[in-house]
């Protein structure tokens, strides 16, 4: 499938789900729903550094909270002058501050081997926080309340907008993780997967490729997280930097499976939806147990995820 | 040509000019020299052969002029360009293909993956060339043909043999249509039989224009392919001539073929 | 006065740094010598400070002392996340993310394991010396840092006396360099690593028992150590048991002045921008090989 020909088909979907909730009219689906859907942005995005170029990012909640903090800078400075801005400029503007953080991030580390990376994401994630904490414009450790408008035109239900706009970006991220594998540069990023000094022989520029995964990367982490204030109302450090999103981020596509768009898709939809329904039937504390024992379970038992699962199932349908 | 590889010269001075010229080639690892001041010119169209214990720098020298890693004295000038602080993969552009010693095939792709890589990202990457995804599937099967590799085109690396894997790690820089290609001791674990393949499939791809440096501890390769043998011992160029006067030199009997 | 205060605040720091370089040990074993990244080792020292008060509270026992007893516990503790790991990623050569992945989960399980037992309140300990301090003129040294830092320092020659004068703890220094080596000497790495990898737990026990000796502990305040640690043994030059203790003294100072003169929220930044610093720049350490 071609990707124009994908995009009609994954938007068709996403409008049937939206239409569907709609008829169901809960709005706590929506509610539900959206937490779901960040999680597959987040998935995704975490993948296209982590799962395609093999760069473990342990800092996503960094990322996931400049786009956070950047909404609660702009709807501040919109406040002060009375123009507010529209909701997927934030997420525009968003995108493009954790892009340019990926960028910084990029050049920082550009030269240190994987295991190295992974730890300045972890240092950077506790800068970034700390700054937040002592900026007093965006709330300090105090926090910050955003006013969500009441009333959407159309829509009518507040939560129902930002549910189509956070489906919208999940579009977007399946569509760009998916034409990327399946380009020259999806192929350069496995390469550096594989063997960055053997890439660099067979003519990959692995800097260059490195930068654009991470901003690629942390332009979604930034969208996805920039509607996050007017979704909770009140933004502290606490909730935006959660390491919740850091560890979900690592465990959705690793369970799910790493080596295509696929992958996180499936690894956010089971574990978020399993999340919603442990958090609700027994605790949060339960439900994040779950989710570490079973990233440990999968790297263990299952390196290639859910979908490796699948292929090696069919695999042996055929064969027998 | 961009600025950083300095100037180019003209078309026409190339004559005279080495493919490849390496002065005063210096490489420290801490307190451990690994490469002292050598000197290297190549002319085009050469089948070189560079032995020497092990220790001795070989790898080391190659690393330098591919770009794996920078020297720190000296310079490297390929095709009259210098070459000073170029990345690798803009080396393997301007023509300049290396196989590792040690096989490192991508792993996660398929054989014919590991050899479209190249493909794209050096040849596709020439000014002037687009490859159509038939012509790159074309250009694909016929390296790997030329290897005889190509009914192992789907398979992944690690289901192949040691000297498969070895054939592809070859294959691999083939594919980049190399001016100068470095094989980096690419026979080590192979059998007689499939030596003298190498051999004849490096002087097929010889005649065919390309210039080959050969790095080798089986002399009966060596001597089969070398039209001129260098000799590298302790980071030093100790002899560097016909290969027949060069195994007789008793410097070389000494600090090399005698141990 | 300004002067008194600095002092003070050197003094704080350097008592802080020794604690530092008790957390960093097992890292710097580990990760330093093994390549073995165990973004859980501060998940563990939490482990150490929540055993540490279990037994003292009900026992009276003093923690360290509690840690002491502890150690074979940690130890075997090691062996067996070795094993585990050995078997999944060393053994089959798979890239070393996924066991970066592997000790990511352990990190979580354990704090979510620790809240779901101890829940999210802050827990101390009493000990006799808890409330005093030692006064030299202007100097003050708190027997709750003094302590903890001074077994620290005992704890850290002892490991550097093993690693330099045994057999094992010299094959240790070994199987970082170069393992084909000591199989060469007819010597199993897989057996050094373990048992390295397990000495490097061990030091859990000792260290979470600090902490608790030093301040109140949550289950999850071993975050805030993960950055801290890996700074201090990269600042160090991975691998070097001096290198770290110098490494740690050096961010315990930074941060007890920056704790002192601008506040205790700016801490954290300090230490991880110092890493971000040294990873740019400088990946091999200040004290780097």
């Amino acid at each position: 499938m071609n990707t124009p020909k994908f995009t009609l088909v994954l938007a068709a979907v996403a409008a049937a789900l939206f239409i569907a909730f709609r008829l169901i009219g809960n709005d706590y689906l929506f509610f539900a729903g959206y937490t779901v859907l960040q999680y597959i942005v987040i998935a995704t995005a975490w993948n296209i550094l982590g799962g395609y170029c093999g760069y473990v990012n342990f800092g996503s909640a960094g990322f996931f909270a400049v786009g956070v903090y950047s909404t609660v800078f702009f709807y501040n400075v919109g406040q002060q002058y009375d123009v507010p801005l529209p909701i997927p400029l934030l997420m525009v503007i968003g995108g493009i501050m954790s892009g340019l953080l990926g960028l910084g991030m990029g050049y920082l580390t550009l030269r240190l081997r994987g295991v190295f990376f992974a730890i300045a994401t972890l240092a950077l994630l506790v800068v970034i926080e700390t700054f937040v904490v002592n900026w007093s414009f965006v709330g300090g450790s105090r926090g910050a309340y955003i006013i969500p408008p009441s009333e959407i035109p159309v829509l009518g239900v507040f939560i129902h907008y930002l549910f189509l706009l956070m489906l919208g970006l999940v579009v977007l991220s399946l569509v760009a993780a998916r034409t990327i594998e399946r380009s020259s540069l999806g192929i350069g990023f496995a390469t550096i997967r594989d063997d960055e000094l053997a890439a660099e022989a067979s003519g990959v520029p692995t800097l260059r490729l490195k930068l654009i995964a991470t901003v690629v990367s942390g332009a979604l982490f930034g969208m996805a997280g920039a509607p996050f204030p007017y979704y909770i109302g009140y933004v502290e450090p606490g909730s935006a930097f959660n390491l919740a999103y850091s560890v979900n981020a690592i465990a959705m596509p690793m369970i799910g499976g790493t080596m295509s768009w696929v992958g996180p898709m499936v690894g956010a939809l089971l574990l978020s939806t399993l999340q919603q329904v442990i958090t609700v039937t027994i605790s949060s504390a339960a439900n994040l147990l779950i989710t570490g024992l079973l990233l440990i379970g999968f790297v263990i038992l299952a390196p290639k995820g859910l979908v490796g699962l699948w292929q090696s199932f069919t695999a042996k349908g055929k064969r027998s | 040509m961009s600025q950083i590889m300095g100037q180019s010269v003209p078309e026409e001075a190339i004559g005279d000019v080495p493919l490849l010229a390496v002065e005063q080639l210096g490489k420290r690892f801490g307190g451990f020299v690994a490469l002292d001041t050598v000197d290297l010119a190549v002319p085009k169209g050469q089948r070189l052969g560079l032995i020497g214990p092990n220790g001795s720098g070989k790898s080391t020298l190659v690393n330098c002029i591919s770009g794996t890693l920078q020297n720190e004295t000296g310079s490297v000038t390929f095709g009259g360009q210098r070459l000073d602080g170029a990345p690798a993969h803009r080396r393997a552009r301007l023509g300049l293909a290396r196989s590792f010693q040690l096989p490192r095939p991508f792993r996660t792709m398929t054989v014919a993956e590991n050899i479209r890589v190249p493909l794209i990202y050096t040849v596709g990457a020439r000014a002037g060339v687009h490859l159509t995804s038939s012509e790159l599937e074309d250009r694909c099967m016929e390296v790997l043909t030329l290897v005889s590799l190509q009914d192992k085109a789907g398979k992944n690396p690690f289901d192949l043999t040691q000297v498969e894997m070895r054939k592809l790690e070859l294959a691999r820089a083939m594919a980049a249509e190399p001016k100068l290609l470095i094989a980096d001791e690419s026979m080590a674990g192979l059998s007689h039989s499939e030596v003298e393949d190498i051999v004849a499939l490096l002087i097929r791809m010889n005649e065919r224009g390309v210039t080959i440096i050969m790095i080798e501890h089986i002399m009966r390769a060596v001597m089969a392919f070398s039209q001129r043998l260098v000799v590298l011992v302790s980071g030093r160029k100790i002899a560097d001539g016909a290969p027949e006067d060069v195994i007789k030199d008793k410097d070389v009997v000494g600090a090399y073929l005698g141990t | 006065m300004q002067f008194d205060l600095l002092i003070n605040a050197i003094i704080a720091g350097l008592m802080l740094g020794g604690f530092y370089a008790a957390v960093t040990a097992g890292i710097s074993i580990s990760f330093g010598m093994l390549d073995i990244v165990n973004i859980a080792h501060p998940g563990f020292i939490i482990l150490g400070s929540y055993i540490a008060y279990i037994v003292s509270t009900n026992f009276g026992i003093d923690p360290i002392v509690v840690a002491i007893l502890a150690l074979p516990v940690f130890y075997a503790l090691g062996t067996g996340i070795y094993g585990i790991y050995f078997q999944s990623f060393e053994k089959r050569g798979q890239d070393p993310l996924r066991g970066l992945a592997f000790f990511f989960g352990l990190l979580f399980v354990t704090e979510v394991v620790l809240i779901l037992v101890f829940g999210v309140d802050y827990r101390t300990v009493d000990t006799a010396y808890a409330g005093g301090s030692l006064k030299l003129g202007v100097m003050e040294f708190p027997l709750r840092m003094l302590v903890p830092a001074l077994v620290s320092l005992a704890m850290f020659a002892a490991l550097q006396l093993y690693m330099s004068r045994t057999f094992i703890g010299r094959a240790v220094m070994a199987v970082s360099q170069d393992p084909q080596a000591l199989e060469l000497m007819a010597v199993d790495p897989t057996r050094i690593k373990r048992i390295a990898f397990s000495i490097s737990m061990a030091t859990c026990a000792l260290a979470g028992a600090f902490l608790i000796v030093i301040q109140p502990v949550l289950p999850s305040s071993g975050r805030e150590y993960i950055g801290r640690v890996f700074a201090i043994c990269v600042l160090g030059g991975l691998g070097s048991l001096p290198g770290t203790l110098i490494a740690a003294l050096l961010i315990g100072v930074i941060e007890s002045i920056a704790t002192t003169f601008y506040g205790p929220s700016w801490a954290p930044a300090v230490s991880f921008g110092l890493l971000l610093l040294t990873l740019a720049v400088r990946p091999s350490g200040l004290l780097g090989r």
